[in-house]
């Protein structure tokens, strides 16, 4: 019964050879009168990881949830992988993945079947193999059989992120991917989200509060506050322009309004977050 | 789940995956499968004395053999109907899982096949022991209602569905706070419906709503089958035309309800 097809006729036809991974322009979104995100625009290469910062409340999770498709934005535009989203969502979501602190994975389901379910939506080939593969990358082994509910919160972590990369997804988004997690278990997670990038050339990014782990992992970190870009650069160029040696400081900087002798944050976002109102991420 | 390539590519894998998932479920939960077989037991063996006692005593009852205990069995059908679909999909909410499902390939309306195939199978776990009880127990065979059967189960599981549908959108737009509607909706439908007594009971003005409604016409239809022998086709073709209506706006509703709460950012809220 399986009758998928090429095209949506209507619409344009976008060329996704060649196109960022993740393409977003003037990015808004309104909850009632509160304004979670406020013309964010960003575009993100194939094959790096990128770090999305931020305070409770900058807009890192509507914005995830945007790109996503499972927030609309009341105006701007979303492609991903070369598609505009939601539109043709079909064509994309079959090619990314995402782990995040708001979902859970139903608890009565053991890993494995928890696994094998996902698996089969995201028509994995050699499912049983995969299933086992990820159980030995993630070190699942001891509780594949076991109900999701009975799982430690660091067990849980890592049965999400095997349920992330269940497809082998060319574009994983993760919201704190390593929290739950001791920092053995964290370096570890750290370590394979590098293998696998490297393996498959993914692109992933990562909404995280570890500014260590955003040192580590990330080719570049996007600031957000009050729902605006407020900087944008690698871990390096940022804490070179803040003065600071590392970005736990600068975050810090940022999210008390701290501007350091010499410290030049880009963009006219730096000027216009301070226009505003509080803002809130509806999640 | 994508919202906007709704006719295409339907895929029976990703069907297959949910129902494996809500089976999965099923079978990991003896609380679960008991509770689908209770209930139903417990009315059909209530009904079913009241029934024998009554037809014992008037004269009327003992003619319409059977009324009470058909009627038991059908409302059945479409409330255990609506109740697996809507269960099903509240297990989703309760387990804080849609957003791992929109995000996926699945599709709503491969997500609302998948629903109703485990209402489907919800509904056989209940009414076929209620079947058998009420045969073992009144020698009542609810199969001896023959063709007429089908005619009256397709028209009372397309109304739940629809009523499922319907729900199902309110909770994924409202969050758990709108969960009471789920188990109460139904509750609702059924003084309107004349599950236990003829439509001509109800006021004048009553019975232009009644007839609205069409699992009317199957009880409707049920009386005239058991007390007058003969089999209302016309009541179930002009059930059926209203369920197609009716489905067709709970489904139109659904998409509305799914793009609202995807407006108002619902998907990524969990709670009330």
């Amino acid at each position: 019964m399986s009758i998928e097809t090429a095209a949506l006729p209507g619409l344009p036809q976008p060329d996704p050879s060649g196109s960022a991974a993740i393409d977003v322009a003037h990015l808004v979104k309104f909850y009632k009168a509160t304004r979670a995100v406020d013309d964010v625009s960003f575009k993100i290469p194939r094959g790096s990881i990128t770090g999305l910062l931020g305070g409770n409340g900058a807009g890192k999770t509507t914005t995830i949830a945007m790109i996503m498709g499972l927030v609309l934005p009341t105006s701007g535009r979303v492609q991903v992988l070369g598609y505009p989203m939601p539109e043709q969502s079909d064509r994309v979501l079959g090619r990314m993945n995402f782990e995040s602190p708001y979902v859970d994975m139903p608890m009565r389901l053991t890993v494995r079947q928890n696994l094998t379910v996902f698996g089969k939506l995201y028509a994995v080939p050699d499912l049983r193999e995969r299933i086992s593969q990820l159980a030995a990358d993630l070190d699942l082994g001891e509780f594949l059989d076991r109900a999701n509910g009975k799982l430690s919160a660091g067990q849980k972590t890592r049965v999400a992120l095997a349920k992330a990369l269940i497809n082998r997804p060319d574009l994983l988004l993760l919201d704190e991917p390593t929290a739950s997690l001791d920092p053995d278990t964290a370096d570890w997670i750290r370590s394979h989200l590098e293998a696998y990038r490297k393996t498959h050339g993914a692109t992933i990014l990562l909404a995280s509060h570890n500014m260590l782990e955003v040192e580590r992992l990330c080719d570049r970190v996007i600031i957000m506050k009050r729902g605006r870009i407020e900087d944008d650069d690698s871990p390096a160029g940022i804490m070179a322009r803040y003065n600071r040696s590392t970005l736990e400081e600068v975050f810090l900087d940022v999210a008390r309004g701290r501007v350091h002798e010499g410290s030049a944050p880009i963009g006219a976002a730096a000027e216009g977050a301070a226009a505003h109102g509080p803002a809130g991420e509806s999640a | 789940m994508s919202n906007v390539d709704l006719h295409r590519g339907i895929a029976l894998h990703r069907i297959n995956a949910m129902i494996l998932r809500y089976w999965y479920l099923l079978m990991s939960s003896w609380p679960r499968l008991l509770e689908l077989v209770y209930w139903p037991a417990l009315q059909i063996i209530t009904w079913g004395f009241l029934q024998k006692y009554i037809s014992s005593n008037a004269g009327f009852f003992a003619q319409a053999g059977g009324t009470l205990i058909g009627a038991v069995i059908l409302w059945d059908i479409l409330f255990r109907g609506q109740l697996g679909f809507s269960i099903s999909f509240l297990e989703e909410m309760w387990a804080r899982n849609l957003g791992n499902l929109m995000m996926s390939p699945l599709k709503p309306i491969e997500f609302l096949i998948s629903l109703m195939i485990m209402s489907l199978i919800r509904l056989a776990i209940g009414v076929i022991p209620m079947m058998l009880l009420a045969m073992l127990l009144f020698d009542f065979n609810l199969l001896g209602f023959g063709l007429p059967l089908i005619a009256f189960f397709c028209n009372l599981i397309f109304t739940s569905w629809s009523l499922g549908i319907f729900v199902s959108g309110l909770v994924l737009r409202n969050g758990l706070g709108a969960e009471s509607i789920v188990w109460t909706l139904m509750f609702g439908v059924m003084p309107l419906a004349c599950v236990y007594y003829p439509v001509s009971v109800l006021p004048g003005w009553l019975q232009y709503v009644a007839w609205a409604l069409p699992p009317t016409y199957v009880f409707e239809g049920m009386r005239a089958l058991l007390i007058q022998q003969i089999f209302r086709a016309d009541l179930m073709i002009e059930a059926l035309a209203i369920n197609i209506g009716l489905f067709a706006a709970s489904f139109a509703s659904f998409l509305l309800l799914l793009t609202s709460a995807r407006q108002h950012g619902s998907l990524i809220q969990s709670g009330e």
